[in-house]
C-alpha cells in the first residue's frame, strides 16, 4: 500500500511499450484526419510502424525478470513479453492481409487500423494485468474496439446484426465476470491477484463457498470471451457476419490475450482453487471439442466452419490449462501461439481468394484451387493439415504437448477423448483439401493480390511447416516463459 | 441497521433482473441495452457495499472505472443499434435472425 502523504512516481519502465502504443495510436488518430481518402496507405504504414516499434521496445526492455509496478497492478514478466511479441506479429500480418480486401470494399479507412491498434493496447494491458481492475480495463478496451470493428461495414445487414449479438453477449460476459470479481473482492478484501491468492489460503468453509461462486462467475465470463461451449453461441454468428478482415482480427491475436487472462485470473489469482476450477474446465473442454468438431462438419460456409474449428481448438487449449502443471501451462501457451498463427493463415487464405464484390467464404469457392494457383493450394494444404493436427506440421506438436500434459496428471481418459474428437475433426479439414485438389474450379478467374500479401501468407504457412519440423525453439521459449 | 447482507441481496436481485431481462426479452433491443446497464449497476452495488464494510477504498475506485466503461459501452451499443435500425428498419429482437446455421 502506498502512503497517502507522499506520492512516489511509479516505475514506468515496464509499461513503456503500452505507453508507446497509446501515444502512437493517438498520433495516428489525429494524423488520419489530415490524410486524404486515396492516401490512407499512410495510416496503414504508420500502424505497421507502431507495431514494429512496440516489438522493438518489448524485446529491448525484456529482462527475463518479473517486475511489478503501479502498486502491483501491472506486471512485466517473460510470459507477458513473449505473448506480446506474438500479438504484434500476428496483428501486423492481419493488417497486411486485410489491405486489398478493405480497399475492394471501400473500408480502407483509418478506423480499422486505429481500432485495431487500440485493441492491441487492450490485449497488452490484459496480458500484463496483475490486478482485477487492470484486467477488466484491458479486456474492455479490447472488446469495445472489436464490437466497433464488427460493425465497420455499416451497410451490411449481416455485419450490423453480428455486431449487435456480439455486443449484447460480450456485455453479458463482462457483467458475469465483474460480478464474480466483486464476490472475490468481498471475500478476500483485495483486487490484487497476489493478495487474493494469499487470502484464499486462509478462508473457512462458508467463505470458500462465496469465493467458489465468484470463481464460477469469473469462469463463465472468461468462457464467453474464449468461446468455450456452452458459452460459444456468439462465435459462429460473429465470424460469419463480420467482414472477413475483421473476422481475421478477432479470430487471431485476441486468443493469445484470452489465454493470458485465464493464466492471470485462474492460475495466478485463484491457483489455490485448482481442484474446483479443474472440474469446470474439464466439462467445458470436452463439450468444446465435441461440439466444435461435430458441428463444423455440417457447415457450408468456411468462416462458420473455421469458427467451430476455433471452438474445438479452445477445448484443446483448456486441456493444457486444466492440467495445472507448469508443463500444462507451457503446452497451452504453445497451443495458443501456434493456433493463432494457423488461424491467421486460414482466414488470410479466404481474404486472398476474395475480390471486389465477391466473398470467398463458401466451401465451394475453394474448389479446384490447385488448378488456379498450385502454390497457394499447397499453402492452404499445410494450414489445414496443421489445424487438423497431422504431422509434420506444428498443429500436431501442439496437440501432442497438450495431451502429454493431461496424461501427466493422470487424466488419460480425457486425452483419449481429445484424440477421438480431433480424428472426427480431421474429416472437415480433409473435405476442403479434397475440394481444392480433386474438384473442378467453379470460378476460374486469376487471384488478384498484392505481392506483400503473397509473401507474408507464404511465410506464414511455411513458418507453420518449419515450426512443425523444428518445434524445439518455440517450445523451449514457452517453457522458459512459464518458468 | 442496514447490514452488508442487505446490500448484497439487493445487488443479487438487480443482477438477476438484468440477466432475466436479457434472456426473456423478445421485444426490443433497447431493453437489452438497459438490462446490460442494470447488470453493471448491480455489480457496482456489490463493490460499494464490500468497499464500505471492508474499509478498503479500492472497491470504490473500481466503481468509478466501471461507470466510465459503462458509458463507453452504452455509446458503442447505441451506435450499433442505430446502424442496425438503418439496415433493418426494426429493433425487434425476433427480427435479428438472418445469421443462423
Amino acid at each position: 500500500m502506498m502512503s497517502t502523504s507522499s506520492f512516489q512516481t511509479p516505475n514506468l519502465l515496464p509499461a513503456v511499450p503500452e505507453m508507446f502504443v497509446l501515444a502512437a495510436t493517438c498520433v495516428i488518430l489525429l494524423a488520419d484526419l489530415f490524410v486524404r481518402d486515396d492516401k490512407k496507405v499512410i495510416t496503414y504504414l504508420l500502424s505497421l510502424a507502431t507495431l514494429v516499434g512496440a516489438a522493438i521496445l518489448t524485446i529491448t526492455l525484456h529482462t527475463g525478470e518479473t517486475v511489478r509496478t503501479f502498486s502491483g497492478s501491472f506486471v512485466s514478466d517473460p510470459m507477458g513479453d513473449v505473448l506480446k511479441v506474438f500479438v504484434y506479429l500476428v496483428t501486423a500480418a492481419v493488417f497486411v492481409y486485410s489491405r486489398s480486401y478493405l480497399i475492394a470494399r471501400n473500408l480502407f479507412k483509418g478506423e480499422f487500423f486505429i481500432l485495431g491498434l487500440f485493441g492491441v493496447l487492450g490485449m497488452m494491458v490484459l496480458i500484463s494485468a496483475h490486478n482485477m481492475l487492470t484486467l477488466y480495463l484491458g479486456l474492455e478496451l479490447l472488446s469495445l474496439s472489436m464490437y466497433a470493428m464488427v460493425a465497420l461495414h455499416r451497410d451490411s445487414i449481416n455485419a450490423t446484426e453480428a455486431a449487435m449479438k456480439y455486443f449484447i453477449l460480450g456485455a453479458l460476459a463482462s457483467g458475469m465476470l465483474l460480478y464474480g470479481m466483486s464476490l472475490i473482492y468481498g471475500i478476500t478484501g483485495s483486487l490484487d491477484l497476489v493478495e487474493i491468492n494469499a487470502a484464499i489460503k486462509s478462508l473457512d468453509d462458508s467463505q470458500m463457498m462465496v469465493a467458489g461462486l465468484g470463481m464460477v462467475l469469473v469462469i463463465v465470463g472468461m468462457a464467453f470471451k474464449l468461446g468455450a461451449v456452452p458459452f460459444h453461441m456468439w462465435l459462429p454468428d460473429v465470424y460469419h457476419g463480420a467482414p472477413t478482415a475483421v473476422t481475421l482480427y478477432i479470430g487471431t491475436a485476441p486468443k493469445i490475450a484470452a489465454f493470458a487472462m485465464v493464466m492471470r485470473l485462474l492460475v495466478e489469482g485463484l491457483g489455490d482453487m485448482h481442484v474446483q476450477w479443474q472440474e469446470i474446465l474439464i466439462i467445458m473442454a470436452v463439450l468444446s471439442m465435441a461440439v466444435g468438431n461435430i458441428i463444423a462438419i455440417a457447415q457450408t460456409n468456411i468462416k462458420r466452419m473455421l469458427a467451430y474449428s476455433t471452438i474445438a481448438h479452445v477445448g484443446f487449449l483448456l486441456l493444457g490449462i486444466l492440467a495445472g502443471t507448469a508443463e500444462g501451462y507451457s503446452s497451452a501457451m504453445f497451443y495458443a501461439i501456434t493456433y493463432t498463427l494457423m488461424a491467421a493463415g486460414g482466414f488470410g487464405m479466404i481474404l486472398l481468394l476474395s475480390r471486389s464484390g465477391f466473398e470467398a467464404d463458401r466451401l465451394e469457392d475453394f474448389k479446384g484451387l490447385s488448378e488456379r494457383s498450385p502454390w497457394f493450394a499447397l499453402m492452404m494444404l499445410i494450414l489445414l493439415l496443421s489445424m487438423a493436427g497431422v504431422p509434420p506440421t506444428v498443429g500436431f506438436y501442439a496437440k501432442l504437448a497438450v495431451l502429454q500434459s493431461v496424461v501427466g496428471v493422470g487424466l488419460t481418459w480425457l486425452a483419449v477423448l481429445g484424440v477421438i474428437f480431433s480424428i472426427i475433426g480431421v474429416f472437415y479439414y480433409l473435405r476442403v483439401i479434397k475440394l481444392m485438389y480433386f474438384d473442378k474450379p467453379v470460378d476460374t478467374s486469376p487471384l488478384e493480390t498484392t505481392t506483400d500479401m503473397r509473401i507474408i501468407l507464404s511465410a506464414n504457412a511455411l513458418g507453420i511447416l518449419y515450426l512443425g519440423l523444428m518445434p524445439g525453439s518455440l517450445l523451449a521459449l514457452c517453457v522458459a516463459a512459464i518458468g | 441497521m442496514i447490514s452488508m447482507s442487505h446490500f448484497l441481496i439487493l445487488g443479487a436481485i438487480l443482477f438477476c433482473i438484468s440477466v432475466a431481462g436479457i434472456f426473456l426479452n423478445r421485444k426490443n433491443v433497447i431493453i437489452l441495452l438497459m438490462a446490460v446497464e442494470l447488470m453493471l449497476l448491480a455489480v457496482n452495488m456489490n463493490f460499494v457495499a464490500f468497499s464500505h464494510f471492508l474499509g478498503d477504498i479500492a472497491g470504490q475506485v473500481f466503481v468509478f472505472f466501471i461507470l466510465t466503461v459503462a458509458a463507453a459501452e452504452a455509446a458503442i451499443g447505441l451506435a450499433i443499434l442505430v446502424v442496425l435500425f438503418r439496415n433493418r428498419r426494426s429493433i425487434n429482437v425476433d427480427d435479428i435472425n438472418s445469421l443462423n446455421g
